[in-house]
């Protein structure tokens, strides 16, 4: 039976120079190389400050209305006819997904460093939010990177970052989705980087953004392991997450890596097919390469240009992921699998209709894997999914799909 | 020697600067491009400067950029570049050493050691490889030394000068210095601190210093040659290149390169 690990080791990865094992480091031009380090100071102070912890958590549990709840779904339980499953609702935090725990951090972080201006990318528009809320509580202006394909789609989003005061910026470039909008960011960043944070939305990038990412999503682990014993006196058997960048994945994962006994499974955007360019399982199906800053598996093709990707769920519909879920790969902690288009709308219908809970679309596709795994094991025990966000943002496209239209994306 | 030393060599001998254009590749396409690289040989370009087209340059502006989705959406292969240089450089009379921009996820993929190979034998004389940091470049800048490849680094105005330090030991054949925050693409101005910076690298190397991004019109140009050992242009080639093709692309070669040659 799976124990409480004694509290949390010093970090052994990244490494000094942001490695995970031979996954994440630098890969960017030299003109970031001065915020990187200026950034990797800031937060390496910030993270032994106990203020600053203080205030995040400050934050999190008065604005954000932390620690989101770990929930026994009975009737999913009942339906898969096998292990108890919980749900760990990150969907239940304010703007309605685990973005914002990352986003207050950063916003934290960007007061800290006395800059004035902030940035971000996003696909779906989720991680927009996120920091257009950040950016208005911590009277910052901010601009948001995003496809011109994915403003078309997703309109409530936008609305809400400009009622936020934030400018939604249109990324014109490329295939106008969430990796040209990480690309503009970027090239924005290089011009504006002695008075500008970008706050990065997954555990992505040049380091140290994928172990800050992380560190600010771990509340999500470590809150499901107190609430496992608190709940059910043990922590859980199986943890399951969707992983796309791999936020949601890597702060839900991070604290349970000591915690041998518990075996953590990342699910990934299957697609229509698994054939090139039909999908967006990159850690299934990819190779390391280096790709927005770091090294990591990736989606190309075999010059090293970056595959053109699909998924149902704009979210995950991304050619990389983050360092330390390859590193995780190699070494085997996490068992990574994907759930397709199909599968995932399945996981939309389930859980909406039996728990009376509607996922994001990414969330579906955990939610599929996580019925599969609780099929399979005895009724004593416990598989915990972490449940990273609501399907508001979805419904439109969901009943587009339903309808028998074809995808917007 | 290695045919960017030996220019550089022989430039100083004269005390003249280097003119040094940055072509797309496979832009409009890659038949286009041996054509290309010729005609700025033919205009007077000392050394010429070829973009690997990626699908996510993040040091680019929205002139390359652009141009590299254009070479991309027709299906361009890394192979073809390679085969356009080498055909370009057996040109009877063609002297100007060329040297590849590239991002490192190509390198990666191919294999550092695959690719140096396949660069030496497509008559490449060096690299920029704009994504790969000195902290990150040990193994590839020994891996060029062995193969007498360039490793052409950047140093940008937010170097401090631990780090210029660092990335001129590294560094080989010439230093790429940016003259601006930012990405590439043309500018009215030129930044002042340039003088001050171009002087603090020279106390570190004895590289040539070569100034890039934002260079676009003579008067950049005349500019620079109180500062620099070479002048780099980019955007402003590329986009002519767009709208008059190869002879206006030369022409704009021959302008530029005019205050140089008096």
């Amino acid at each position: 039976m799976p124990t409480l690990s004694p509290p949390a080791k010093p970090a052994v990865v990244p490494d000094l120079r942001g490695r995970f094992g031979p996954y994440g480091g630098r890969f960017v031009p030299e003109t970031l190389m001065f915020a990187l380090e200026e950034l990797t100071q800031a937060y390496a102070e910030a993270s032994q400050d106990p203020a600053f912890q203080a205030e995040f958590r400050r934050i999190l549990n008065e604005y954000v209305g932390r620690p989101s709840r770990l929930y026994f779904a009975e009737r999913l339980t009942k339906e898969a006819g096998g292990a108890r499953i919980y749900l760990k609702r990150e969907d239940l935090n304010h703007t309605g997904a685990h973005k914002i725990n990352n986003a207050i951090g950063q916003g934290l972080l960007t007061k800290r460093m006395k800059k004035k201006r902030v940035i971000a990318e996003t696909g779906a528009g989720q991680h927009g939010v996120a920091s257009a809320t950040a950016a208005a509580l911590f009277d910052l202006p901010c601009r948001v990177y995003m496809g011109s394909e994915d403003i078309r789609r997703q309109e409530l989003n936008v609305f809400k970052m400009r009622a936020m005061g934030t400018e939604v910026f249109p990324v014109e470039s490329g295939s106008k989705t969430l990796r040209d909008a990480v690309n503009e960011a970027m090239r924005e960043w290089m011009a504006s980087v002695e008075t500008t944070h970008y706050i990065i939305g997954s555990a992505i990038g040049p380091h140290p953004f994928p172990m800050m990412v992380r560190d600010f999503q771990a509340v999500i682990g470590q809150e499901t392991k107190e609430q496992s014993v608190e709940q059910f006196g043990r922590l859980p058997d199986v943890v399951v997450a969707c992983v796309g960048g791999g936020s949601n994945a890597a702060g839900m994962f991070y604290p349970f890596v000591n915690d041998t006994g518990v075996e953590l499974v990342g699910v990934e955007a299957g697609g229509r097919t698994n054939v090139y360019g039909e999908h967006a399982a990159t850690i299934s199906n990819g190779k390391p390469g280096v790709l927005h800053g770091s090294f990591s598996y990736v989606l190309q093709d075999d010059d090293g240009q970056t595959a053109p990707v699909h998924s149902i769920s704009a979210g995950l519909d991304y050619p990389g992921v983050g360092p330390e879920h390859s590193y995780w790969k190699d070494n085997g902690r996490v068992r990574y699998t994907s759930i397709n288009d199909a599968e995932a709308m399945e996981g939309f219908r389930v859980s909406s209709r039996l728990e009376g809970i509607l996922p994001a679309l990414e969330t579906a596709h955990a939610v599929v894997e996580t019925m599969r795994i609780a099929a399979k094991r005895p009724k004593t025990d416990v598989v915990v999914l972490c449940f990273s966000g609501r399907g508001d943002k979805d419904c439109a496209e969901v009943a587009r799909l339903e309808a028998g239209l074809p995808a917007s994306h | 020697m290695n045919a960017v030393d030996n220019l550089f060599k022989q430039l100083r001998a004269e005390r003249r600067r280097a003119f040094i254009p940055f072509l797309t590749a496979g832009d409009p396409d890659i038949r286009a491009t041996v054509e290309l690289i010729r005609s700025v040989a033919d205009a007077g370009a000392d050394l010429i400067e070829i973009g690997f087209p990626f699908s996510d340059p993040i040091a680019d502006g929205p002139v390359i950029q652009a141009s590299y989705t254009r070479a991309l959406n027709q299906g361009l292969k890394v192979q073809q570049v390679f085969d356009a240089i080498s055909e370009a450089v057996k040109t009877p009379g063609f002297k100007p050493p060329v040297v590849g921009m590239v991002s490192y996820s190509l390198i990666h993929r191919r294999g550092p050691k695959e690719f140096l190979d396949a660069a030496k034998l497509a008559g490449l004389s060096g690299l920029i490889v704009p994504d790969l940091v000195a902290d990150e470049a040990d193994a590839f800048a020994d891996l060029c030394r062995a193969a007498d490849m360039k490793l052409i680094l950047l140093v940008t105005p937010t170097t401090s000068p631990e780090r210029a330090k660092h990335i001129v030991s590294l560094c080989s054949g010439f230093v790429y210095c940016v003259s601006v925050v930012g990405i590439t693409g043309e500018r009215d101005k030129l930044p002042e601190q340039l003088t001050t910076q171009l002087a603090q690298l020279r106390k570190m190397t004895d590289l040539p210093l070569c100034v890039g991004f934002g260079v676009s019109r003579p008067d950049h140009v005349v500019h620079l040659k109180e500062i620099a050992d070479g002048v780099i242009v980019g955007s402003a080639l590329v986009k002519k290149m767009e709208q008059g093709g190869i002879p206006a692309v030369a022409q704009l070669v021959r302008e530029l390169i005019a205050p140089l040659k008096v």
